[in-house]
């Protein structure tokens, strides 16, 4: 585990608002050098406390206008159909995550189309014909907030 | 704002890789440099690029424990979105707050720093959350995609 202080999480906080500013920026804002924020910077990297950068996008200015999450149960479950299933669903250029969990589920997958007749197409012709998919549970985003977390 | 090959082939070079110069990506999406950097700028103006964000490795700083929890609201109070909203904002290990159209009203994407933090968090300020009439927890083993990249 890594050990933070008050300027570390500063620090974080600045940049999960806006990764790109500067260790001169960044400095002014928690009231250090240029160089001091430099290493503390450096270190944050290499620590790994930041996985990587995050492109904020206006997904409906881009046409894609309906996320949709998916909840799905895998019918034949074993080493083997896990591994088939994962490959497959990645490869799938609008789901935009999978995660794996445990619970009502086997697999939560973010799917994003240009409208519903766009996510209907992508659910038949390529969620449904997934190696191992058992049943599907969908519910449609209306509006999401990312928080700071407890920096 | 009309959006036109060049724009998705620098915001699928840009996507794949923010931290790139305007060189680079200019190079990558086979624009001149001066191309790149007006479309950019446009896509700024027009609010079609929004920025870049730091997202921060939780399990690495200690928080080894994410959970979905899905709730459902006992919608017969015209309040019960906004007041579970609100309270929910007051936790500072809520990550996401989502909503849907379907089964699941709200989901909140929590962290905690093991199991019996997590016990906690769920004690005492979860199950003490307004309006709530059902609620599911999934517990969250791993990423096999992330990113959120759009398919442009």
């Amino acid at each position: 585990m890594i050990d933070l202080d008050d300027t570390d999480r500063a620090l974080l906080r600045a940049l999960a608002q806006d990764a790109t500013l500067g260790a001169g920026a960044l400095g002014r804002q928690v009231g250090l050098s240029q160089p001091a924020t430099w290493r503390r910077l450096r270190r944050l990297h290499q620590v790994g406390a930041i996985r990587r950068r995050r492109l904020v996008l206006d997904a409906g200015a881009l046409g894609f206008g309906v996320t949709v999450f998916l909840g799905v149960t895998l019918a034949a479950k074993g080493r083997t159909s896990l591994a088939d299933f994962e490959r497959a669903v990645s490869a799938i250029p609008e789901v935009q995550t999978v995660q794996h969990v445990l619970g009502l589920y086997d697999y939560r997958l973010r799917v994003i189309a240009r409208d519903i007749p766009d996510f209907e197409r992508v659910l038949r012709r390529r969620i449904m014909t997934l190696p191992g998919v058992g049943a599907v549970d969908a519910n449609v985003l209306l509006s999401e907030e990312r928080r700071p977390g407890p920096l | 704002m009309q959006i036109d090959d060049t724009d998705r082939r620098l915001l699928r070079q840009l996507q794949a890789d923010p931290a790139l110069t305007t060189a680079d990506l200019a190079a990558r999406a086979n624009v001149t440099e001066a191309t790149c950097w007006r479309r950019l700028e446009r896509l700024r103006t027009r609010g079609v690029l929004q920025g870049q964000q730091a997202v921060i490795d939780w399990h690495r700083l200690g928080w080894s424990v994410e959970v979905s929890l899905r709730v459902t609201l006992d919608k017969t109070d015209p309040r019960a979105f906004d007041g579970f909203i609100a309270a929910a904002r007051q936790i500072p290990e809520v990550l996401e707050i989502q909503t849907f159209l379907g089964r699941v009203d709200v989901r909140l994407n929590i962290i905690a720093r093991d199991m019996e933090d997590y016990r906690r968090l769920y004690r005492e300020r979860i199950l003490t959350l307004p309006h709530i009439a059902d609620l599911e927890a999934l517990m969250h083993v791993s990423d096999i995609k992330s990113g959120e990249a759009l398919p442009l």
